[in-house]
């Protein structure tokens, strides 16, 4: 039965996508979006039992058919439902299921929705096999399909050829990071004779012989696979880009769940990671260097979706350093209250440029307070979520993280005080987006009108999840309420001994809300009293601005190091090297051929004086030769 | 014995016959009749087909031939020809399907691709090795003729191309074929041709000619002939011409069947026969194969005309499946296989898309496109469906072959793996950059605005293939389960011999 439901929760939005592909070519939106979300609420509705089966008999699901038996591989399609499942797929199908109701709403006026929604139907099954998976590849089947999906839908809008190169450019930069996680399946597949996640966690935890050297070249070459999926540095650029897709996309795949992949995957195999120290402290950095590097380009940031993608990926940073720590429940505790938040403020930006009809710029904002009272409040509880502020989810999964960056088994003070700064820049680029948004007086020329119901029930049940989700994952220092999430993980997840560190817990706490009020204040000092002014308002600290303004030039930078001479060194291929060397050597036996001949033609010309000639020269030659011998 | 085999053989050159006696309208059906006649065959032989006894050969038909020298018309199957002749059977349909709406000498168009599959499965089926050669020889003239007849502009200068390239491998490998023949009356005192009866020659290795010892040569010669085939770079250079020229029903059965003859004979010839200089230079074999794979994929991605583009796809896709054969270990033999079949169903309905939309619109450059997915939808959907199993996407037949030949690759030599895992990246980028090209922007020419989706005939035969497409990507288990004995067999280099005592047999 469980294993029925299992089964039933990853392929009936499989199946919704068949049908709205297959059926309902010219359904409307309402048509066409109610099937979608009919197939992901049973999606959810699977869900919800399966994690009431977990919880109340500790259970956990497997559901395994062969797949591929060759040699000493033998890999199945198993399935496994148990605590880290509950987590995500509650995540995936909750959250999915709103984002596909929101979306009838905001694509109502799509002449093609049954493309749509096939695509996000088709996205929430591959979502589904990545996070019930039980061995890397079939892990690895929800890994590219997402990214198919993902592809498909930030080029949705195909005849805009830009956005079209925007799925192009996401799907190229995720294939480098997957020819990563294939490298490192074979490596574990050399090290243990087996991908399956239940039996290289039994070997790596009861025998102390493994070559720890090949753990972490496998690890690290795991961690280039998330790197690309959770868009972490040097992988980073496609996910702004993907903002081109329709908003709730942004919201599901490039915010929710898909780019939270990676952190999965990392947790998935913590076992791992937990015995490589050098790639975990190789996470740890990445994931600082992303926080902060993400976090700084985010403030200088005009369009509304772009904001919130720099924060998206400042935030994966956030949950890379937890992971590279050790503090894997912590990064998954984070997956969770960001999936709410984020999920929200794209929906929220998704309302705002429904109801502007296409503006994403925050300076031509402003005031809409007054027209999205629903957006409005909603917002305002993901703003003060993601700033980190009491007692809202991001408070707790946030602060868990910036503490375990001290106190965690790979952690250090540097990471803390990196993590610092990166909130502080959050707290500020969050508040600046929300006073230019929603405060001062509106600058653009639109008639501002807040969506309808389905609009608006998504942003509500988000908004409720954004403030509350954080108690069930309570740190054990404030002794309130006990840490559900903890509980649940332990049984998944290797968990850790906090070290001692110069602050407590809630010291820590202090600190972080100290920092995030700093955040908000400076942001309210340039931007609340006057935002009409609007950017110009922004400190112009010389070139910083520019810098930042500019992302760094790091996309300019790509395209010199590695568009550019790809393009030359396959243009030498095909314009030289192809037909000039390897063509003309095959074909020179025939020119050679073909040149003797040209060269016996030119004898026999059949021109009798030339004969004579020949003749004669032959005859003189002979003769004096002959004449030769005589006179010496 | 069974007459099975030499029904599937005999069968298309008979309806070949018919073909040319026939008025131009029926001789289309003529085929059409035959190629599912033959798909039925294979079908029976589906279920026929002993998977556990898959070591030896099954439905063995001899027939004497030249008697003096033991040569026959011999005839069997076993795990290495069996998903090959249902590859060539499957894409036959299709392949005539595709030139439904050929106008131009239709009798003689249909007459060629009924020989060409009576050559094409007589290849794989042979057991004799004379007769090996005839089939492999034989499959050259019509293919020939297609494009030289029936192709595009340049058709002759490719045609010709096509032909002497080929031709000139062909011959290195009847020396071969003859230095083994002779060879087995030296050692045993009697001729044979059963090419299984060559597994145990056993060679003086000291011996040297021109510094290569005696298998050393034999290896070169078969390696060199199938290489041209395959086509291996560097020695491709004939294929994307003889692509672009072709009509669609030869491009079809060019790259779907035809080119696995040449990774078919490595396995049937190379390996088995001289197994020492095969492990001398399978080195080298794979540094080649690792090349095509990138070099293959570069040059495709700079393809202005879509046919190109997938002809040098190609390129990449048989790279991987030397990389597979030259790792020689039961994963990678076992997803070498596979990508034979997966490349010839994927590359053969890129082929049929194409086609389909030269058809409408008469044109296969890139630029001309653009947009079509808003005009075509169902094309776009099969387009982007194909392009994703040919660029490995999982749940796919693509991922499963290339997922196997890595992961055996890997654990042959580390740097095969890495590099070989490069083409999947690759790969990504022309595919996705021909998609671009096609279906993405804005439908900007009035040219694509008046083009119609596909008919039902080509959903037919695209549907087809999807399913065969997705059913590999996820239960390829009654495949690799009919192949599994054989290549066990196999990769331990202990072929089962089966010494034919032919007086008993007729």
């Amino acid at each position: 039965m469980m294993e029925f439901l299992l089964l039933s929760m990853i392929l009936i939005p499989l199946l919704g996508s068949i049908l709205n592909g297959l059926l309902l070519r010219s359904g409307s939106p309402a048509r066409t979006g109610t099937l979608a979300s009919t197939a992901a609420g049973l999606s959810f509705l699977a869900a919800l039992l399966l994690c009431w089966n977990y919880l109340s008999t500790g259970q956990i699901v497997n559901v395994n058919f062969e797949w591929l038996r060759v040699g000493g591989l033998n890999l199945a399609w198993g399935f496994r439902f148990d605590a880290i499942t509950v987590l995500m797929s509650l995540v995936v199908t909750g959250i999915g299921t709103l984002i596909h109701i929101f979306s009838i709403g905001y694509m109502d006026e799509e002449p093609t929705p049954y493309r749509f929604f096939a695509y996000l139907n088709l996205f929430l099954s591959a979502m589904l096999i990545l996070v019930t998976g039980a061995n890397l590849p079939v892990m690895f089947v929800g890994w590219e399909g997402v990214g198919l999906c993902s592809y498909l839908l930030i080029g949705y809008w195909y005849e805009d050829i830009k956005k079209a190169d925007a799925g192009m450019k996401a799907f190229v930069i995720n294939r480098i990071g997957d020819a990563g996680f294939l490298i490192g399946i074979f490596m574990l597949f050399q090290i243990f004779g087996t991908v399956d996640f239940e039996s290289m966690k039994l070997i790596v935890d009861g025998s102390g012989s493994l070559n720890v050297r090949w753990l972490q070249f496998a690890a690290f070459f795991l961690f280039v696979g998330a790197m690309g999926k959770s868009a972490q540095i040097p992988l980073f650029t496609w996910l702004p880009d993907a903002m081109a897709g329709p908003t709730p996309v942004s919201a599901l795949i490039h915010a929710a769940t898909m780019v939270t992949a990676g952190v999965y995957l990392v947790a998935r195999m913590g076992f791992l990671f937990r015995v490589s120290p050098d790639v975990s402290h190789f996470v740890a950095t990445i994931g600082c260097a992303t926080a902060l590097f993400a976090a700084s380009i985010a403030t200088a940031q005009r369009d509304i979706k772009k904001i919130l993608a720099y924060s998206t990926v400042s935030q994966l940073g956030f949950m890379f350093v937890a992971l590279g720590v050790g503090a894997y429940s912590v990064a998954l505790f984070h997956v969770m209250t960001h999936a709410f938040f984020k999920a929200l403020l794209f929906l929220a930006a998704g309302t705002i440029i429904h109801g502007l009809h296409g503006e994403q710029d925050v300076c031509k904002m402003g005031g809409l307070r007054k027209h999205f009272p629903v957006t409005f409040i909603t917002t305002s509880i993901a703003v003060a979520a993601i700033c980190g502020l009491p007692p809202l989810s991001g408070f707790f999964s946030k602060d868990a993280i910036v503490f375990a960056a001290l106190t965690g088994p790979y952690g250090g003070p540097y990471l803390w005080a990196g993590l610092s700064l990166a909130s502080l820049l959050t707290a500020f680029y969050m508040s600046r987006f929300y006073f230019l948004v929603f405060f001062g007086e509106y600058r653009g020329n639109a008639h501002p009108h807040e969506g309808g119901w389905a609009m608006k029930l998504p942003l509500m049940d988000l908004a409720i999840g954004s403030a509350v989700v954080g108690f069930l994952g309570m740190p054990h220092g404030l002794h309130v309420l006990p840490n559900y999430l903890d509980q649940l993980l332990v049984p998944t997840v290797p968990g850790w001994e906090e070290a001692h560190a110069f602050l407590t817990e809630i010291q820590s706490m202090v600190v972080a809300v100290a920092v995030a009020l700093t955040g908000i204040a400076i942001a309210a000092f340039f931007y609340l009293p006057n935002p009409a002014r609007s950017d110009k308002a922004a400190p112009k600290l010389l070139a910083i601005d520019t810098i930042l303004k500019n992302k760094y030039w790091v996309d300019e930078l790509y395209e010199v190091v590695f568009v550019v001479p790809f393009r030359f060194l396959s243009g030498v291929a095909a314009r030289i090297i192809d037909p000039r060397v390897i063509d003309a050597a095959v074909l020179f036996p025939s020119r050679l051929a073909r040149a003797g001949g040209t060269l016996l033609t030119f004898i026999q010309s059949g021109s009798s004086q030339f004969y004579l000639w020949i003749m004669l020269t032959g005859g003189l030659l002979v003769l004096w030769q002959a004449l030769k011998g005589l006179i010496v | 014995m069974s007459t099975l085999l030499p029904w599937m053989v005999v069968l298309p050159a008979v309806a070949c016959l018919f073909c040319l006696a026939a008025p131009e309208r029926l001789s289309k059906v003529i085929a059409m009749g035959s190629s599912l006649a033959g798909l039925l065959l294979a079908g029976v032989l589906y279920t026929e087909f002993d998977a556990s006894n898959a070591a030896s050969m099954q439905f063995l038909y001899l027939a004497p031939w030249i008697s003096q020298y033991q040569i026959h018309f011999g005839l069997g199957i076993d795990g290495l020809s069996f998903p090959l002749v249902l590859l060539s059977k499957f894409m036959m349909p299709i392949a005539i399907a595709a030139s439904w709406n050929q106008t131009h000498r239709v009798r003689a168009f249909m007459a060629c691709f009924l020989l060409l599959d009576t050559a094409m499965t007589g290849t794989f089926l042979a057991t004799d090795i004379f007769l090996f050669y005839v089939f492999w020889e034989l499959a050259l003239i019509p293919m020939v003729l297609i494009v030289g007849v029936w192709g595009s502009s340049e058709r002759v200068y490719a045609a010709v191309k096509f032909f002497l390239i080929t031709f000139a491998g062909s011959l290195l490998m009847l020396v071969a074929i003859f230095w083994v023949f002779m060879a087995h009356q030296e050692q045993y005192g009697f001729y044979s041709a059963e090419i299984r009866s060559f597994y145990t020659l056993s060679w003086n290795h000291g011996l040297t000619y021109f510094g290569l010892t005696a298998p050393e040569w034999i290896f070169l010669a078969f390696a060199v002939a199938f290489c041209i085939k395959i086509p291996l770079f560097p020695l491709h250079t004939w294929l994307p011409d003889a692509h672009t020229q072709a009509p669609t029903g030869g491009s079809i059965l060019l790259a779907a069947v035809m080119l696995k003859m040449g990774t078919y004979g490595i396995l049937r010839f190379c390996v088995p026969i001289t197994p020492d200089a095969f492990h001398t230079f399978s080195p080298y074999l794979a540094a080649l194969a690792l090349v095509g794979i990138l070099y293959g994929a570069w040059v495709a991605f700079q393809q202005a005309d879509v046919k190109k583009l997938v002809a040098y796809s190609s390129v990449s896709h048989v790279g991987f499946i030397v990389l597979g054969i030259c790792a020689m270990n039961p994963e990678a033999l076992t997803g070498a296989m596979l990508q034979m079949v997966n490349h010839g169903l994927s590359t053969g309905a890129l082929f049929f898309l194409i086609g389909a939309l030269y058809e409408r619109r008469h044109s296969r450059q890139l630029s001309d496109f653009g947009g079509l997915a808003k005009q075509l939808p169902w094309f776009a959907f099969f387009l982007v469906f194909v392009s994703a199993s040919s660029m490995g996407v999982p749940g796919l037949n693509g991922f499963v072959g290339e997922f196997l030949i890595l992961l055996g690759s890997f654990k042959a030599n580390a740097i095969w793996g890495f590099v070989g895992v490069l083409g999947v990246i690759f790969a990504a980028v022309y595919m996705l950059w021909m998609l671009r090209g096609v279906l993405w922007g804005p439908l900007a020419s009035e040219e694509n605005k008046s083009l119609t989706d596909l008919n039902w005939r080509e959903t037919a035969c695209l549907t087809a293939v999807g399913i065969f497409i997705v059913w590999l990507g996820v239960y390829p288990k009654p495949f690799i389960d009919k192949m599994r004995a054989t290549l066990e067999a196999y990769w331990k280099q202990e072929p089962t011999i089966i010494t034919l005592k032919v007086d008993e047999n007729l």
